[in-house]
């Protein structure tokens, strides 16, 4: 066998120029896909987590059906006590319990429809970006202070600022009427135009009160240290539910099911790009094998006529293909990893970004995680291909006729 | 160099093509394959982008808005202005103009007996609005409004679900009228729309424009003027007349009424230009690689050439007019495939897997591929331009052959 091995490498050195070409073309290829696949599986990352940690959370327990249909008197009985049973089974991950209604709110001047929050004051910051998000002002300080944060946007449209008053005005869970008067005591971007144009924090208490919850809430956000090990917390979380209970857990791609079929989306258009680049550059080694199986018909005539199986000489012209494959794989990883490298350490920007990425309070700058996966993934599909595309040249020397091909010029 | 000579080299370099025609056939595939996933790809982002301006055009965007001054910024019965004057309707009127129409749009707070929700009210004049937003033809229930004096109410599928009603029902709506009051009056729910995007469904609610204006006793005023021009690229004629007739109101086009969506038009279009260099990169690895093939394999003739007094410029147009025949044809074959996926793909790519994710970028779920000729003006001039400059190394490699050391050379 080691004989074949040095046969190939030799042979592909034959014709320096032509291998060093046709190696350029995978390195090119290999170097690309290294860059794209690492580039796209950061940003989804960077996506998710981003999109997660504002007000999502990785998990939620809510009562079942809430999620299509968000009626206040869906509720999660005795919340708190749940959240803190389940916090106490799960160890490291953090939870909140929220409680949820509709009002119509109003300044002096203006009233619009809002999404109000009832959060728990010092367990939110831990599941929501928002609370570290005030532009103005602060965030809530107690589980009972009579007092309102709200979405710059809203701000704007009811020219409300820090230290105005907000009338609340809605249907409580027994379908009272709701209604009280808060002062606003910060205002927050979170770049989610539907939730800075909206949403309306209070106190988990002073809702519970205002809205006649009792002990109620809507949704316990759970989110754990990373979102590797989200199964191993949904199973946590679930045990924890009280026995017989209608609640649901919930995991992100549920709770945003547009998230995931985007980035689903994303990855699939992206390998259509990478196939017909894969496919295009297969087609130049399948030429350079094709030329150098005709170009050895004489040659190849003698090995038989001297008594090599055609299945060796097979062997032999694969084992070129892979040389020349491996040689342009590990020139493309090298370029590859070192792009991700730099752009690891430096970051990676491209020209519209910022504004896009300052719109949706994204950041501007990727950091190319470094994943073996992302690294590797593409050169594999390229090996795989190469050979294939080899085993056409391979298989023609079964048809070559000792004589005849000895006489070929 | 003489006609003859041209029709010569040609005749050379047409022949060189077939020496081979394994060879070659095999890089005009890797030609026309790419060449066919450029147009293809180019193609089907095309569409996509194009759906996306429509959404945004037909979702009550319109070609050009005009306010009051202080409307977009706080969109509030308040900042409405008074109908079109006499001059600004002569515009509108105009040659320029493919319809228009004026609405009434206020936040508001709808209500059935079991829920409520923030909506936006938009009063509406039914028959201007049609061939201006997708209202007319989206209700699939019920009726469309009948008259700008028309009492019914049209609510998206997804806001009746959540508000527990449906048609025939009865829902309340509250918005501020222009004393700061609380105007509230009831409606009978005539028509359920369907949207591509659901947060249009749940956002927006109709009703015709004078009941509206009765409501929040607004008189003739209205809030908004919305209008589809003949040509969308071409915005600039009807600006200036419209700014000309009414300098006192906020007169802008969609492309800066919708900022974000021309940022990501840019961006595709980067992306596939960026997309095409690397594409075609990967196929001149395979081109020059077979035009110095063919050059090596020849040398001894390149050196007969040149001693039978063959000038280095006529070989070297003679490799390069090689390799545009090889380009031009694998550009045929490649644009005749594209055409043809594409053409199957007419009834649309059904990506209606991906619904959601594509609602995010707000895309409908089936995508129409749009043939675009600078698409594929900018695909086969790259190809070919980069392409004969890719193969000047070879070109060069048999112009340079010594006569003597070629001919010798076995």
């Amino acid at each position: 066998m080691s004989i074949t091995l040095r046969l190939a490498w030799r042979n592909i050195w034959r014709h320096p120029r032509r291998t060093l070409l046709t190696s350029s073309a995978i390195a090119f290829a290999a170097a690309i896909l290294v860059f794209m696949v690492t580039l796209q599986r950061s940003s989804y990352d960077k996506m998710i987590d981003f999109t997660l940690r504002v007000y999502h959370g990785h998990l939620q327990v809510q009562p079942e059906g809430y999620l299509d249909k968000p009626q206040i008197r869906n509720t999660i009985p005795d919340a708190r006590s749940l959240a803190s049973h389940i916090r106490r089974l799960s160890g490291s991950a953090s939870l909140a319990v929220r409680a949820m209604g509709f009002a119509l709110a109003s300044s002096k001047e203006r009233s619009y429809g809002v999404q109000v929050l009832g959060v728990e004051t010092e367990n939110e910051s831990q599941v929501s970006t928002i609370p570290g998000l005030a532009r103005k002002g602060r965030f809530l300080s107690s589980g009972d202070a009579q007092e309102a944060i709200i979405g710059y946007l809203l701000a704007r449209n009811l020219k409300l600022d820090v230290g105005g008053e907000l009338t609340l005005l809605g249907t409580g869970r027994d379908g009272s009427v709701a209604a009280t008067v808060v002062p606003v005591v910060g205002i927050f971007k979170s770049g989610s135009a539907d939730l800075d144009r909206q949403l309306v924090q209070l106190p988990l208490g002073a809702f519970q009160d205002v809205f006649s919850m009792g002990n109620h809430g809507h949704t316990i956000v759970v989110v754990g240290e990373s979102l590797e090990h989200l199964e191993e917390l949904q199973r946590v979380v679930r045990s924890g539910l009280p026995p017989g209970s209608s609640l649901v857990v919930l995991n992100w791609e549920a709770l945003l099911p547009g998230l995931k079929q985007a980035i689903q989306m994303d990855w699939v258009s992206g390998w259509f790009l990478y196939a017909s680049l894969i496919i295009i550059v297969s087609f130049s080694i399948l030429n350079t094998f094709l030329m150098s199986v005709f170009e050895r018909t004489r040659e190849f005539g003698i090995m038989l006529a001297l008594g090599a199986r055609p299945g060796r000489i097979g062997v032999l012209v694969i084992v070129e293909a892979v040389w020349l494959t491996l040689l342009g794989l590990a020139v493309g990883v090298l370029i590859g990893t070192a792009t991700v490298i730099y752009f690891h350490i430096y970051g990676f920007s491209y020209p519209g970004m910022e504004e896009l990425a300052a719109h949706y309070n994204m950041p501007a700058v990727i950091h190319l995680a470094l994943s073996p996966l992302s690294l590797t993934l593409g050169p594999a599909v390229i090996l795989l291909v190469t050979f294939a595309a080899a085993l056409y040249p391979a298989l023609r020397i079964r048809l070559l006729k000792p004589v005849d091909a000895m006489k070929a010029v | 160099m003489s006609a003859r000579n041209l029709s010569l080299i040609y005749t050379l370099a047409w022949r060189n093509v077939w020496r081979n025609h394994r060879r070659t056939f095999v890089v005009l595939v890797a030609i026309a394959f790419g060449i066919w996933s450029m147009a293809t790809l180019a193609a089907i982002m095309r569409g996509m982008i194009e759906q996306q301006v429509r959404n945004a055009i037909n979702n009550l965007t319109g070609h050009i808005q005009v306010h009051a001054v202080g409307y977009r910024d706080d969109p509030v019965v308040d900042n409405s202005m008074p109908p079109p004057g006499p001059d600004m309707v002569e515009v509108l009127r105009g040659e320029h103009v493919r319809a228009w129409s004026t609405r009434v749009r206020v936040p508001a707070v709808v209500a059935s007996e079991r829920e409520s929700a923030g909506v936006t009210l938009v009063g509406i004049d039914p028959e201007a609005e049609q061939g201006l937003s997708f209202i007319e033809k989206a209700v699939t229930e019920g009726r469309y409004l009948e008259s700008p004096g028309d009492h019914g109410v049209l609510l998206g599928r997804k806001l009746a679900e959540r508000l527990e009603t449906s048609l025939g029902k009865r829902v309340v709506l509250m918005s501020q009228d222009v004393d700061n009051e609380i105007a509230d009056r009831g409606f009978r729910v005539v028509g359920i729309f369907d949207a591509n995007m659901e947060a249009t469904e749940t956002g927006y609610v109709f009703t015709g424009r004078s009941v509206a204006q009765e409501m929040l006793r607004l008189g003739e005023n209205i809030s908004e003027l919305a209008l589809v021009a003949r040509d969308r690229q071409d915005l600039s004629a009807v600006l200036q007349l419209l700014v000309r007739v009414a300098p006192e109101l906020d007169i802008q086009p969609w492309t800066k009424l919708e900022p974000l969506l021309v940022l990501t038009v840019k961006m595709y279009e980067a992306t596939m230009l960026i997309w095409f260099v690397v594409v075609f990169l990967a196929m001149s690895f395979g081109l020059i690689n077979t035009l110095l093939m063919a050059v090596f394999e020849r040398t001894r003739e390149i050196g007969l050439f040149q001693a039978l007094g063959m000038r280095p410029g006529f070989l070297l147009s003679q490799v390069l007019l090689e390799s545009l025949t090889v380009l031009m044809i694998g550009l045929v074959m490649g644009n005749v495939l594209a055409w043809a996926t594409i053409a199957s793909l007419a009834d649309g790519l059904n990506l209606s897997a991906f619904a959601e994710g594509l609602e995010w970028a707000g895309i409908s779920s089936v995508i129409y591929p749009l043939i675009s000729a600078s698409d594929v003006i900018s695909a086969n001039l790259l190809v070919v331009v980069l392409g004969i400059v890719a193969s000047l190394y070879p070109a060069w490699r048999a112009a340079r052959r010594v006569p003597v050391e070629a001919i010798t050379r076995i």
